[in-house]
């Protein structure tokens, strides 16, 4: 199997994330629930994984960060806890359904939405953006990279124009969490949302936010915390103020490890080997006649991701060829981010997204390249 | 049962507020433990930090120093 779907999930994981994912389900008690070796062992993980995805994002203080099952989670967190009846809010066709879907959720319930455009290469114009700031603006909410395209937003950009209009911003990094440097300090993000399970090289059902210090979040859950007790209220001291029921302690011990993986490794030198494979895919196949490409190849500041379709083929079928003959995972369809395919007319073809890992090799891309190339000339 | 001694016992609002003054705590030195928040205090669970009532002024450094809140400070019997 040649696994180009990385964007989903990745699916090579450092053996440090497997160990910690180990050694955590054999020692791991239930963290905050009591003071014995188990549990205190679990609650020193977690708040050494909150220490570092501090330290990743550049932000304030660990106890801003939470931890969710994924950044859909997060991101349900941060809309409907910022959000009430009578706000405005600003988002691009590039979002995931992770964004879009409780934002329609809240329209229902009397926000206003605004979602800027893209062009012909999925771009959106920042200039834009001020002319839509309405005096009830509350958020702009913008994903960090498209997962259909890999095209990145300027995220410093933006966070000044939010900061400057006295906007919340609320960042989705699912594609870039692990791979490129995000300050939120720097970028004015007050919330980032992340999942542990792609870049950040951790397990499935891990993710989190970080949350600028001061800034109060109504929490979608409540329930058990292992403090307060007899508190008729979740307690409002962050984390714990967004933090019920058990944490995937386990989880997050691989997700620390993925981190101090990444750490270790260097995020530049893992970037430069993921634009490589990217660079060299796209170069390999773009000759191919009747290929229609998705996204902005001339800039080499995007995510790892090729995405484009072969004349008129339904990309599922593409994708099944692939995976018959050559035995090549790849990810057609609409990818959870329908506004994207309406904007270039893929609705009904869907699209070819293919996603590297620095654990990829060259000798896989080139095999794929050859493939295509093969496909396409019978 | 143990005989009871006068300690000084710090609780905290999380337990991520615990964690953090473990960890400062080793990083300073200051001796001491996490222990269960004892009830005569609160009856609300979670932990808490416990240390010889001479190191009173350490442990208030240590936790300004580690931007660590108190949510109460306690001598108590334990």
């Amino acid at each position: 199997m040649i696994y180009f779907d990385n964007a989903a999930t990745t699916l090579y994981k450092p053996q440090e994330v497997m160990d910690a994912v180990l050694t955590s389900m054999k020692s791991s008690g239930n963290a905050g629930r009591g003071v014995n070796e188990a549990s205190l062992s679990a609650s020193r993980v977690i708040y050494q994984a909150r220490e570092a995805l501090c330290d990743l994002f550049n932000g304030e203080d660990p106890r801003q960060i939470v931890f969710t099952m994924n950044s859909t989670h997060s991101l349900n967190m941060a809309m409907k806890g910022l959000l009430r009846t009578g706000d405005h809010v600003i988002t691009t066709v590039l979002e995931h359904n992770s964004v879009l879907r409780p934002l329609y959720e809240l329209e229902q319930e009397g926000i206003e939405l605004t979602i800027l455009p893209c062009d012909a290469l999925g771009r959106i114009e920042y200039e834009e953006i001020p002319k839509e700031i309405k005096k009830n603006t509350k958020a702009i909410v913008t994903t960090h990279g498209s997962n259909l395209t890999g095209n990145l937003l300027d995220i410093h950009r933006i966070g000044g124009i939010a900061r400057e209009y006295g906007i919340t911003y609320i960042v989705d990094a699912s594609q870039t969490a692990g791979v490129y440097p995000i300050d939120v300090k720097a970028s004015n993000i007050d919330i980032l949302c992340f999942t542990g399970h792609k870049g950040l090289l951790g397990p499935q059902g891990t993710g989190g936010m970080y949350v600028r210090g001061g800034l109060r979040l109504k929490p979608l859950l409540s329930g058990g915390t292992g403090v307060q007790t007899f508190s008729k209220e979740q307690p409002a001291e962050m984390p714990t103020h967004l933090e019920a029921g058990t944490l995937n302690g386990h989880g997050i011990a691989g997700l620390l490890a993925g981190v101090e993986y990444i750490n270790k490794k260097g995020m530049s030198l893992i970037r430069e080997k993921e634009m490589l494979l990217m660079k060299r895919f796209y170069e390999g196949i773009k000759e191919i006649e009747g290929i229609t490409f998705y996204g902005d190849y001339d800039t080499e500041i995007r995510c790892p991701i090729v995405t484009f379709n072969y004349k008129d083929y339904d990309s599922g079928e593409v994708a099944d060829e692939l995976l018959e003959r050559y035995g090549v995972v790849l990810r057609a369809g609409g990818h959870c981010a329908p506004l994207m395919h309406e904007s270039f007319g893929t609705v009904e073809q869907g699209a070819l997204r293919f996603s590297f890992s620095h654990m990829n090799e060259i000798e896989e891309v080139d095999k794929v390249i050859q493939g295509l190339k093969e496909m396409t000339t019978e | 049962m143990r005989k009871k001694e006068l300690k000084l016992v710090v609780t905290f609002h999380t337990t991520a507020d615990a964690m953090a003054m473990e960890k400062a705590a080793k990083d300073f030195g200051l001796k001491g433990r996490i222990i269960p928040v004892p009830r005569v205090i609160s009856s609300g669970c979670g932990m808490s930090w416990t240390s010889d009532l001479l190191e009173k002024e350490q442990v208030l450094a240590v936790m300004e120093k580690a931007g660590i809140d108190v949510e109460e400070l306690h001598e108590v019997l334990i």
